[in-house]
């Protein structure tokens, strides 16, 4: 599409006015059609040595997550030792992508992760609500890229968005960017941005196109769908349209930014349907952890006994996987 | 490690159906053979594997067939309604509990995708089934009871007799579904006869009225060819016939029945035009016009097969289409993930061949998609050309395969014109995000079926049937009860 | 040995798809036509009445939101459900009206097919009484009828199950819910009637079901301000506290759709025809301009 519509980007960000000519002009999205489109990707079956190699990519591919007013360090070191050790009896399981928490525990699980790889992600910016001014959304990330984060998963300001202040969410989105830059000291470079859309909260699929695209213009390198912490999270034809926006945005600028659904995908089965979205809607340039990512905690555990499955050919138990 | 997503081969089971080596004519509630012995072999268009010998009814056995249906007519059409639904609800739930056997039967038989005979035709059939069952009560609530023929006919109007229907291939048992549900709702009778190359799944339901304890004579199934389908039309006591094929045919059978008291639906050919405004839900509408032409390898009478696109979007749709195409996967019917299947049969490959060859030599410009196609059965590639106009002759003949050519327009008056300039008018699909330019549209083009951001889509409640050569009468709905009763 | 001592089965209401006892933890002796007792049957209060009205109105959007032939589905299961516990509805049937086993069974047999009947309507209905208008100038416009909401049934105190099934299954066959009042003879065929809906695949709360004192619940569901519509088939001439007239004044409060009782009981083996059907729906009518 949009390669004759993004012609400059720098000129569609220019002012509000041109901001939302440029966002309201973006297609519309027919909600039926997407929806069943989602629906009928959702039949393929995922067999035998594809099923095998699935699994452990969407292993690859989890921000394993833990959110709860309740976590503590104990808690955070317990799900960083799952991530090194995803399933003790079989040593060959890889390992998940990220440990995802809240930015006061990243130095924790920092330490408890050590040079093995895994990625420690941080929520961000007054994280579920975005409800705080600028300077604290500013200063919670600054604190967690401090900590060592590797990538920091902001939240926009839906309030503003809804009520059509695109310029708002952008400015934004474009400052807690740059203060995702990392000092000289710690290294240089510059924590991964992910760009929390809460699209249950923006309820249209015309919404969540826009909202893509207005994250993307101000630099996100992922988007995501969803907190966890509201009644709609992730679902099949959200990340659909979000997945158009993100080949439609590397057509127009040649920029890859990676896509991340999080929330309410507890099943293997849940996993390979989109895996498949990710494959039939943007091919295989996505289907790496550098570029797809799932935002869940308790999957991790049902792909290890599937894992298991496939390896022994007796359906696993619970009680076969660690609680953490 | 590779891409997992070469998805690996996922075969629906194929022994859930007990194909007998061979079957007889179904009349008068038992099998037989054809008083000749005549036989046709149906074969597995994705491997020509011969599936099983098929009778072939003569004469004489159409007239057994049209003399069992007459005799039944009788008790049949005197029975209350409520006890004529409950037989088409026992039909209804016996194909619902069937519904996985029959789809894999289908699937090997047509060459269909089994994700197409399972979670489309199936579970239509079964609702349409549901559907004129729950008619079969209310024929007084339809509104219906004006009579020209029938004296006797009032408030509660009456079936008109012996129906002879013909159905095609490319939806067997769903084509099955929607005469037959209906002509039993009415009263009437029937003889059936299904297509030479896909008989197995009307034989099945032959097994399933059985089940159901369907009177004998209420439906009889006689299968054959061509002459089998002439002389069951011809047959001086068929009240009624309702064909669905071809156009050239359609007009042969209107020549046949001329003259007679004998009353004809026909749903014949289409040349579908599917219009994309330049404000179109541009992934959807992509999605339409993929649903819209390879469903079913485009073997479907309504298929979107002209595709009509505003040249202001021309080139970023046609390569958004093209990069969706590629998506498709083409291969073994049961295997859960493939989107297009065989080609029906080795004439209708060769048709779609010639005409596709047409195309080219009349200087379209023709893509397909790449790749192996298996080495025995009929099979086709998704095709579609572009720099077509008006004047060629695949813009104009039914290719009837998964064949799509691409026109531009400038303005929406010059789409309508564009999209009814054809003897066909099936239907006819628009895409705009506009509600009231879809809607404008939708009242000018001459076409049975109208489909607004979607396409081929199909409900018992909704009538389907066609403008100018692509026949008249209704099936579906209130509307197709119209063509069952003596009105 | 002694002889075996039978198992008496407790009668609870039904509510938002479950079982619970009364919330006035009363009950009362139902008793056949000769005054003999046939079991207890709860006394639903006030508060029942309530909570099934917050049950209806929650399972209305799902319900109304439900695709016609889903809905149809459903109540032919209904019917598949019934025909199963023939022998056991003949029983109940019989005790509690008084009739002889064969008018039982036949009453039965009417309601199983009545349920067939209305599985038959749920998506024609629109077909019926709606359609497209042909308005002056460029519009499209069509009607359709629509389900008005909760509608309360004050159930036939005679005709047990089929009065019941006459009242109750035009009222969801549209996508309406209900609170059904089952007094009188109706009250225990009334509640085993409960459990087929429960494996029905009939999603909870699109019928509820209490049993108890007209005079004590009938004005409460009439004069409730999110009850849409009334059925006042079943309200006995006799009844004496409530009459017909002073639950329809009651329901006037918001409107409520009323269908008011016949002279005398109907006769529920006769063709229903469409009548209680449109009487609980509203017709929408949508105008779409056509241009470009």
């Amino acid at each position: 599409m949009p390669s004759a519509i993004l012609a400059d980007p720098a000129e569609v960000t220019s002012s509000e006015a041109a901001l939302r000519r440029f966002l309201h002009g973006l297609p519309g999205v027919d909600r039926v059609g997407t929806e069943a489109r989602a629906a009928m990707l959702a039949t393929r079956s995922i067999k035998t040595d594809a099923k095998v190699a699935a699994i452990d990519l969407a292993i690859r591919m989890i921000d394993l997550t833990t959110l709860e007013g309740a976590d503590t360090p104990g808690k955070v070191r317990s799900l960083c030792a799952k991530a090194l050790h995803p399933d003790p009896g079989a040593p060959d399981t890889p390992r998940p992508a990220a440990i995802c928490v809240y930015g006061d525990l990243v130095a924790e699980a920092k330490a408890a992760l050590g040079d093995f790889g895994v990625h420690v992600a941080a929520v961000a910016t007054a994280f579920p609500s975005g409800r705080a001014s600028l300077d604290v959304k500013l200063a919670d990330v600054a604190y967690a890229v401090a900590a060592g984060a590797d990538e920091i998963d902001m939240v926009i300001d839906r309030g503003a968005f809804l009520a059509g202040r695109y310029r708002d969410v952008f400015d934004e989105i474009v400052a807690v960017k740059a203060a995702c830059a990392r000092g000289e000291a710690a290294g240089g470079g510059s924590a991964h941005l992910k760009v929390i859309l809460e699209t249950g909260e923006l309820s249209t699929y015309d919404n969540v196109r826009r909202a893509s695209w207005l994250a993307m213009l101000a630099g996100a390198d992922f988007i995501k769908t969803s907190t966890g912490k509201v009644a709609v999270n992730a679902t099949l034809p959200v990340t659909l349209v979000m997945l158009q926006a993100v080949r439609d945005f590397r057509e127009a600028t040649g920029r890859q930014v990676g896509v991340k659904p999080a929330g309410g995908i507890r099943t293997t089965k849940d996993a390979m349907k989109y895996l498949v979205l990710v494959n039939e809607t943007v091919g295989s340039d996505w289907l790496d952890p550098d570029w797809f990512r799932l935002g869940a905690s308790s999957l991790l555990n049902d792909l290890l006994m599937q894992r298991q499955k496939l390896a022994t050919g007796r359906y696993s138990g619970p009680d076969y996987v660690t609680v953490d | 490690m590779g891409n997992p997503f070469e998805y690996a081969p996922a075969p629906e089971s194929r022994a859930i159906v007990d194909i007998a080596p061979a079957y007889g004519l179904f009349i008068d509630g038992t099998f037989a053979e054809a008083a000749d012995g005549g036989r046709l072999k149906t074969v597995n268009p994705a491997t020509e594997e011969v599936l099983a010998e098929i009778a072939v009814g003569g004469e004489a056995d159409v007239d057994r067939a049209v003399k069992a249906a007459r005799k039944a007519f009788k008790s049949w059409s005197a029975l209350p309604g409520a006890q004529r639904a409950k037989y088409l609800f026992r039909i209804a739930r016996l194909i619902q509990e069937h519904a996985r056997e029959l789809a894999v039967l289908e699937s090997i038989d047509n060459g269909k995708p089994i994700r197409e005979s399972r979670d489309v035709d199936i579970p239509l059939v079964a609702a349409h089934f549901f559907h004129y069952a729950g008619w079969a009560d209310k024929l007084a609530h339809a509104g219906l009871w004006r009579s020209r023929t029938n004296e006797h006919s009032g408030a509660d109007p009456k079936p008109i007799g012996v129906a002879g229907q013909v159905i095609p291939w490319n939806f067997p048992l769903l084509m099955l579904a929607w005469k037959v549900a209906p002509a039993l709702a009415c009263g009437n009778t029937v003889v059936l006869k299904p297509a030479e190359t896909t008989p197995l799944t009307a034989l099945r339901f032959a097994e399933i009225c059985v089940e159901a304890g369907l009177p004998n004579g209420v439906v009889n199934i006689v299968t054959g060819a061509g002459e089998t389908g002439r002389a069951l039309i011809a047959h001086p006591d068929v009240d009624k016939v309702a064909f669905t094929g071809s156009t050239a045919v359609g007009k042969e059978i209107a020549r046949t029945i001329a003259g007679t008291r004998k009353r004809v639906t026909l749903e014949l050919g289409g040349k579908a035009a599917n219009i994309v405004y330049d404000d179109a839900a541009i992934d959807s509408a992509v999605d339409g016009i993929v649903e819209g032409i390879f469903f079913n390898g485009g073997q479907v009478c309504c298929a979107g097969s002209r595709l009509l696109v505003q040249e202001s979007v021309a080139d970023e749709l046609l390569a958004s289409l093209t990069r969706r195409i590629k998506t498709l996967r083409v291969g073994d019917p049961l295997d859960k993930n493939t989107d297009v299947g065989a080609i029906n049969s080795a004439a209708q490959l060769s048709r779609i061949q010639e005409l596709v060859a047409a195309g080219e030599a009349e200087g379209a410009e023709r893509w397909s998609l790449a790749g192996e196609l298996p080495g025995k059965g009929f099979w086709f590639p998704p095709t579609v050309f572009t720099g077509v106009t008006q004047a060629h002759r695949i813009a104009r003949d039914e290719i009837f395969g998964p064949v799509l050519t691409v026109q531009t327009f400038r303005t929406p008056a010059e789409a309508v014109e564009k999209a009814n300039n054809t003897a066909y008018g099936l239907s006819a699909g628009v895409w705009t995000e506009k509600g009231a330019k879809a809607l404008w549209t939708a009242q000018r083009l001459r076409a049975g079926v109208v489909w607004t951001n979607t396409f081929n889509k199909f409900d018992p409640a909704s009538p389907f049937g066609g403008f100018k050569e692509s026949g008249f009468g209704r099936e579906g709905g209130r509307h197709g009860l119209e063509a069952y009763l003596d009105v | 040995m002694s002889e075996r001592l039978e198992v008496l089965k407790t009668y609870k209401l039904y509510v938002g798809g479950k079982f619970p006892r009364s919330e006035s933890g009363r009950v009362y002796a139902v008793t056949d036509s000769k005054g003999r007792t046939l079991a207890n049957a709860p006394r639903g209060s006030r508060k029942d009445a309530r909570d099934a009205v917050v049950a209806a109105r929650k399972a209305f959007p799902g319900w109304s939101g439900a695709t016609a032939y889903n809905r149809g589905q459903i109540l032919y299961r209904i019917a598949e459900m019934l025909e199963g516990r023939r022998e056991q509805f003949a029983t109940e049937v019989a005790a509690a009206e008084g009739v002889n086993r064969t008018r039982a069974l036949a009453a039965v047999d009417a309601a199983v097919d009545r349920w067939v009947w209305y599985a038959g309507w749920t998506d024609k209905l629109a077909q019926v009484a709606g359609g497209a208008n042909p308005v002056a100038g460029p519009f499209a416009n069509w009607s359709t009828p629509e389900p008005t909401g909760v509608v309360a049934v004050i159930a036939s105190q005679r005709s047990s199950l089929l009065g019941l099934t006459g009242a109750v299954a035009p009222v969801i066959a549209t996508g309406n819910t209900a609170v059904v009042l089952a007094a009188g003879a109706s009250a225990l065929p009334a509640l085993s009637f409960a459990e087929v809906l429960a494996v029905s695949d009939l999603p909870g709360g699109v019928v509820n079901i209490l049993t108890g004192h007209p005079a004590e619940i009938a004005p409460t569901l009439a004069s409730h301000q999110d009850v849409n519509a009334i059925d006042l088939t079943g309200v006995a001439p006799d009844a004496g506290v409530a009459s017909a007239r002073d639950l329809e004044i009651a329901a006037a409060d918001n409107l409520k759709r009323v269908l008011r009782p016949g002279p005398k009981e109907p006769d529920w083996t006769a063709d229903p025809g469409t009548a209680r059907m449109l009487a609980f729906t509203e017709t929408r009518t949508v105008w779409h301009p056509t241009g470009h």
